[in-house]
């Protein structure tokens, strides 16, 4: 392969790693910002989002002027054109993080809730797999990816218990109905979140697979 | 940027109004064009867009063609080498040139590094030992030393085309050249030989300007930082070579790197 085409590679290989970095630290303290009622750490993730967005563009631009210059084929082409998707996906978590910041400075300006779910929990499985999906990238490895792929379900399932939970609480309780709906509205962020791990994690298995599994459920 | 108001030290290559006659035809028009040092800025453009004449103005090669006419300024680090002061010697000293094919001279290896050095210095200028210094740090800046170090006085022409090559370039570097001018330095070699070369000139950028003409759109795109499209005698384009292949300004630009035109 041609030096140029390798370094170009190598560096962009490094953009995403470092975008996908801080895109985790975004989902972290927005979630932290939610558990732990700390409205300054809720603007400091919606301010930050200016970073993720210039970022995103850098990549970006990097891809395609990597189209443009290298013209590459086969796992190179396809590598590129995945990172501009994984790209608008980790930017689009960037976003999501963001509206958890916006519920959880809502929720400082109420009287505290108890929260009756496990937030903890259901963070830490979207982190594991973005996490995981952005390594499989980097370390080329299909199988990782596939085992990403694997987790949505549970994150689902969480979302949809949580919603039962709330739903009834809300009708015991209509008083706590614009906390509880808050609440409910971070889990949901969450749960897109690893819908967007997932979508990161297809496109790794296109790029070291060559086959694109998306609406394939069933098959 | 108009280059008379333009600070000189930031550009290694700066042209005004430049424009040159082959007896009536005018091959070059009103060129205007800002270099940068140390990168590698590459020329391309249709057959007989001018390409060619432009970068053998940069060291007044073209003056040993007959009816050559040329008006404009032409400034390298600054000084115009259409003034009467210029020595043509000197100027070919700093502004070195590589061809389309190799040329080395039939005489040995080492004779053809030196062979630069010694016609611009006079006989026994340089010790024994100074001469060997030159010859095994401009081939090895090169990556030639290791292939040549223990046949240095065979033969030049029995190298191959990019050994040549190769040879080509370091017998430019014991001149301390600034700026190397390159016209299509690949268009005789295989495919393994463009892709050494281009690492080559790759790793050359950083002490030289570098200019390059290539018919191959992909070897501008891969090795350029800046690229200049011209057309008919004038620049079309010049920019960042990502710019010039992506986004270019100028309709022929794009229209030519899409394969529509030319």
């Amino acid at each position: 392969m041609p030096i140029h085409l390798q370094r170009d590679i190598d560096f962009l290989k490094k953009q995403v790693l470092s975008l996908c970095a801080i895109v985790e630290d975004q989902v972290r303290l927005a979630v932290g910002s939610v558990l732990e009622r700390d409205a300054a750490m809720a603007r400091h993730v919606q301010d930050r989002d200016t970073e993720v967005d210039q970022r995103e563009v850098e990549v970006e631009e990097k891809c395609l002027a990597m189209l443009a210059l290298h013209q590459p084929l086969a796992s190179d082409l396809r590598l590129i054109v995945s990172v501009v998707k994984i790209n608008n996906d980790l930017e689009r978590i960037g976003d999501l993080a963001v509206n958890i910041a916006r519920k959880a400075a809502a929720l400082c300006e109420e009287p505290p809730i108890d929260i009756p779910f496990d937030l903890k929990g259901m963070w830490e499985k979207c982190q594991s797999m973005l996490h995981d999906s952005i390594d499989a990238m980097v370390r080329f490895e299909p199988q990782l990816a596939h085992d990403v792929c694997g987790r949505d379900d549970a994150v689902d399932r969480m979302k949809h218990d949580i919603r039962v939970q709330l739903e009834e609480m809300m009708r015991r309780d209509p008083d706590r109905i614009r906390p509880l709906e808050r609440l409910r509205a971070v889990t949901r962020n969450l749960e897109r979140i690893a819908d967007c791990a997932t979508n990161i994690a297809e496109d790794v298995i296109y790029i070291t697979e060559g086959r694109i599994i998306r609406h394939r459920e069933g098959d | 940027m108009d280059c008379v108001t333009a600070p000189q030290d930031r550009f290694a290559i700066q042209t005004h109004q430049l424009n040159l006659w082959y007896g009536t035809f005018q091959a070059l028009k009103e060129i205007t064009v800002n270099i940068k040092p140390r990168l590698i800025t590459s020329l391309i453009g249709p057959s007989g867009c001018g390409k060619t004449t432009l970068l053998r103005c940069f060291n007044r090669i073209n003056e040993r063609y007959e009816n050559v006419t040329t008006t404009g300024e032409v400034r390298i680090l600054g000084k115009n080498i259409y003034d009467e002061d210029v020595s043509l010697g000197e100027l070919r000293k700093s502004v070195g040139m590589v061809f389309q094919r190799p040329n080395p001279l039939p005489i040995s290896i080492y004779d053809n590094v030196l062979f630069g050095i010694r016609s611009h210095t006079r006989r026994g200028a340089f010790a024994r030992s100074e001469r060997d210094g030159m010859v095994e740090s401009a081939l090895r800046d090169v990556e030639l030393w290791d292939e040549t170090k223990d046949g240095l006085r065979r033969k030049a022409t029995h190298l191959t085309l990019e050994q040549q090559q190769k040879l080509c370039i370091a017998r430019l570097l014991p001149l301390k050249p600034q700026v190397i001018l390159m016209d299509e330095p690949c268009s005789a070699l295989d495919a393994e030989g463009v892709e050494r070369i281009e690492e080559l000139v790759d790793a050359l950028r950083e002490k030289f300007t570098i200019v390059m003409v290539t018919h191959n759109m992909g070897q501008a795109r891969r090795i350029s930082q800046e690229c200049i499209f011209m057309l008919m005698g004038k620049i079309i384009e010049h920019g960042d070579t990502s710019q010039v292949f992506l986004n270019p300004r100028e309709k022929e630009t794009d229209m030519y790197v899409t394969g529509r035109y030319g």
